[in-house]
């Protein structure tokens, strides 16, 4: 049994984000990176998984155009089996992204994919559901709960009317919510034994595929959501004030 | 440019998300003119047809493998209709059945696809859409380089239109759904009769300053009862399994934009702030002077929320909409 997790290389996400002088994309120059929070979170559950049934394989995958070196050792470091890199001359959407995974599927052939919902930088929650679409699999999205047994997958998914229990047979594409689990932190002497583990580079054009953009970016603005607060002393003035001044109440 | 709508309802009525995102489908339609189709899809369809016919034409595709709705089985359907009946353009709400659904639908059509769109404009005849990213720090404008194009809206940023005077026709479509790969269980929900967090005028939210379920739903529910609001809460306590999941506001939760958002004890990280920053008026009630909740808030009380919060349910009580 094989599980590929997609990793995703974003802006460390408690950084302020700033556009590039022509307004047209965020400047990525000195921002810090790490791989997505959503795909750590599922790689945790692949290791979890593993720790229950050792013959499950364990592979992240990172797509793009900067250097994943380091985002794919965390991977690694936290106890992913291997990891391959596929190298793109381009930035890629969602679609482009899906695509990509589809020709890692074809080759790896994992029986379930295992992924963020949505990636923190363009929170597009795009990927997994285009995946699941192009490879004709079931999908269960915005999980918070998964079991394996006999060739499926038992999951609970969060919507917006509550928890819903579900089960899907494998191979599916499943993608993970933010309350599956607290990824591990990779030790020391983890992250130096994953100095050694392999990672296989692939370039876009070797799978039989360029970036065909489906997004383009017309201009980015930076937004404000300050307010000027009027600090207030007591429980009557905030009554008064919302009743009569903002009239909300 | 033909815009499709993919409708949720609710009995014999559309979820108010679905009413924002027909505002937006109707008026990209009227801008270009072209025309706007409300598709309803399940097995019971047909109930929330006179509904939908107040905004738009609609077409009921009623049949039972369509219920319980999944991601697969109705994506397969909207994307045959799409393909079928050549239209440019599909929208849904960005709720989890949208991003669920019509994620999936986009992968169908080729991937031309805009998530949680807070505006539009048409600009020589080219739809721009404007989208947040990261935690909503940011806007940005995209434009989609193909078709069909498959957009998700945030209610929120929509205001709800108002119905036409006469209603539209409604139309039955066959469709043959193949059976859904997700075989569902059921939906457990533990909010009670409260109204939704997204649907509500004023919304009451607690924070890590509640320490257990009683103590939240004695002063966080029992205020947002008394202003006949919702109760919301912040991620920790979700995960502390003080509050259901579906009270949860931010950028992984439910984004809301209600007139009162109402934060008692909760810090304002940016996570919890992409979900209510756009709420019109916010006030805030937290024992730390410092805390960042007090920079997006109009007003703010610095003290004790298991001291002011009694205070407000008592002095409000029987003076608002609410019981
Ligand atoms: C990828 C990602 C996504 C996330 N998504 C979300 C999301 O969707 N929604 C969300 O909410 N969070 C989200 N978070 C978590 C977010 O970063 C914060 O951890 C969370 O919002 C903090 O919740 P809080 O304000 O309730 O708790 P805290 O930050 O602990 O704040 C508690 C506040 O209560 C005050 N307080 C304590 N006791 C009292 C008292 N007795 N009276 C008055 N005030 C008191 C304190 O001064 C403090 O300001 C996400 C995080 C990540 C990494």
């Amino acid at each position: 049994m094989k599980i590929l997790v997609p990793t995703k290389r974003v802006p460390d996400p408690d950084q302020r984000v700033k556009t590039t002088a022509d307004g047209r994309a965020i400047d990525t120059d000195g921002l810090s990176f790490v791989a997505n929070p959503f795909d750590l979170i599922a790689l945790e559950e692949a290791l979890r998984l593993r720790e229950n049934d050792g013959a499950i394989e364990v592979v992240t995958v990172g797509i793009g155009v900067e250097d994943y070196e380091k985002e794919l050792r965390t991977t690694l470091a936290m106890g992913a089996d291997r990891a391959i890199l596929v190298e793109a001359d381009a930035e890629l959407d969602p679609w482009n992204v899906a695509s990509a995974l589809k020709a890692v599927v074809t080759r790896e052939r994992p029986d379930l994919v295992l992924m963020g919902k949505q990636a923190v930088d363009d929170d597009s929650n795009q990927a997994g559901q285009f995946l699941a679409a192009m490879l004709d699999w079931p999908q269960a999205t915005f999980i918070s709960k998964i079991a394996l047994a006999d060739g499926a997958a038992t999951i609970d998914r969060e919507t917006d009317a509550g928890i819903e229990s579900a089960s899907l047979k494998l191979p599916a594409v499943v993608t993970v919510d933010l309350r599956l689990n607290e990824p591990r932190y990779a030790s020391m002497l983890q992250i130096m034994k994953a100095k050694k583990k392999p990672i296989e580079r692939i370039a876009l054009s070797d799978l039989g595929l360029a970036v065909e953009p489906r997004i383009e970016m017309v201009g980015v603005e930076v937004l404000s959501s300050k307010r000027n607060c009027q600090m207030l002393s007591s429980v009557d003035e905030l009554i008064q004030k919302l009743r009569d001044e903002a009239q909300v109440i | 440019m033909n815009v499709l709508l993919i409708a949720e309802y609710e009995g014999d009525a559309l979820r108010i998300a679905s009413v924002a995102a027909v505002g937006m489908a109707n008026d990209v339609a009227q801008t270009t003119g072209g025309t706007c189709d409300v598709l309803l899809l399940g097995a019971d369809a047909s109930a929330a047809a006179e509904d939908a016919a107040r905004y738009a034409p609609v077409l009921v595709a009623e049949h039972a493998d369509l219920s319980p709705a999944t991601a697969d089985c109705h994506a397969a359907v909207i994307a045959e209709w799409v393909n079928a009946k050549g239209y440019d353009v599909v929208v849904g709400a960005a709720t989890t059945y949208g991003k669920d659904t019509l994620g999936r639908a986009a992968g169908l059509l080729g991937g031309y696809m805009a998530s949680d769109v807070v505006g539009h404009d048409i600009l020589d005849g080219e739809l721009l859409l404007k989208r947040p990213m990261f935690a909503g720090s940011v806007n940005a404008t995209v434009k989609l380089l193909g078709g069909p194009r498959v957009v998700t809206v945030r209610s929120s940023a929509y205001d709800a239109p108002t119905a036409n005077e006469s209603a539209s026709p409604i139309t039955t479509v066959e469709v043959t759904p193949q059976p859904a790969r997700l075989n569902v269980n059921g939906v457990a929900s533990k909010t009670g009769g409260r109204p939704d967090v997204t649907e509500a005028a004023v919304v009451v939210s607690g924070g890590r300053a509640w320490k257990t379920s009683e103590d939240f739903e004695n002063n966080v529910g029992k205020l947002a009862d008394t202003v006949g609001g919702a109760a919301g809460s912040s991620r920790v306590l979700v995960d502390a399994g003080i509050t259901p999941n579906e009270l949860q506001v931010g950028q992984t939760g439910k984004i809301v934009a209600p007139d009162l958002y109402l934060a008692l004890g909760i810090s304002g990280a940016v996570q919890h702030l992409a979900g209510m920053k756009n709420s019109k008026v916010i006030a805030a009630i937290n024992s730390d002077k410092d805390a960042p909740i007090f920079q997006v808030a109009d007003f703010g009380l610095v003290g004790d929320v298991y001291k002011l919060t009694p205070q407000l349910i008592e002095k409000l009580a029987g003076t608002c909409a609410g019981v």
